[in-house]
């Protein structure tokens, strides 16, 4: 059975995916992959929506981007304690650390740790919110030029092509970085 | 001081991070041409992470400008 064109198209996207946990949190991780595949194209299809012309990119809200953050570190905690125990907090310990250094690297690994949604979801969020208002920005000056508009076209035709790579790099971070947490939870180290 | 007067001047200070950026970015495009002018076989294994490393720098950017737009707007 030879796949036909969208056959092929989901079948990429599901090699993709599962590529990438396979890659980024080992087998085991193979158990989480409707919620990260879920997670890519709820991501990719909000960044990609809003570049359509009087679209809406629901994910340049902070309170969606912080929503999903908070869900999957959540999660990944929850996680890590249900599958290690008490013994998850040793992954606040690096290994090989001087004792005498412990009171100061174990608030530092923890407050790190605390920032994961924060930073996850701010740089999701931050990305669609500016690059969306820099197009906006750039074609206002093109009308506002009048003849010498042709300059701010080109510019704003650039930042198009830019947005639409930066739609898909930033859901491929996000769920690349939900998967190395993945990995920290279920291997810790 | 006007209190509008000492916002745009907070959030024009916010912006000297984008410095730091600027030296980031150009750091791991530099190491990935040198990298990649060594060895040309292993560009397909190292460009998934200079892409990464990337958007990393790119998000510390926009925390920056983050900070520009809450001391500019709230």
């Amino acid at each position: 059975m030879i796949p036909g064109r969208f056959q092929s198209v989901v079948e990429m996207a599901y090699e993709f995916i599962a590529g990438l946990i396979r890659d980024n949190a080992g087998k085991e991780g193979l158990r989480f992959f409707p919620l990260i595949f879920t997670l890519f194209m709820f991501i990719l299809m909000g960044n990609m929506l809003g570049l359509i012309p009087t679209g809406f990119t629901f994910t340049s809200h902070i309170i969606v981007t912080f929503a999903m953050a908070l869900t999957v570190w959540l999660l990944i905690t929850i996680l890590g304690f249900v599958i290690h125990g008490a013994h998850f907090l040793h992954f606040f310990v690096p290994s090989g650390a001087p004792k005498a250094m412990l009171p100061l690297l174990v608030p530092i690994e923890i407050l790190s740790y605390c920032v994961r949604p924060i930073s996850l979801s701010v740089r999701l969020f931050v990305n669609m919110m500016a690059g969306h208002t820099m197009l906006k920005v750039f074609a206002g000056f093109i009308t506002a030029l009048g003849i010498f508009g042709f300059a701010p076209l080109a510019v704003t035709v650039a930042l198009f092509g830019f947005e639409i790579a930066v739609a898909f790099l930033q859901a491929y971070i996000f769920t690349v970085l939900t998967c190395i947490y993945l990995h920290d939870a279920i291997h810790m180290h | 001081m006007d209190l509008a007067a000492a916002k745009m001047i907070g959030a024009g200070l916010a912006t000297i991070a984008l410095f730091g950026v600027g030296i980031g970015i150009g750091n791991i495009f530099a190491t990935l041409i040198a990298t990649v002018g060594r060895n040309p076989s292993v560009q397909q294994r190292v460009f998934p992470f200079a892409i990464i490393g990337f958007a990393l720098v790119e998000a510390v950017a926009l925390f920056a400008l983050l900070i520009a737009f809450l001391i500019l707007f709230t």
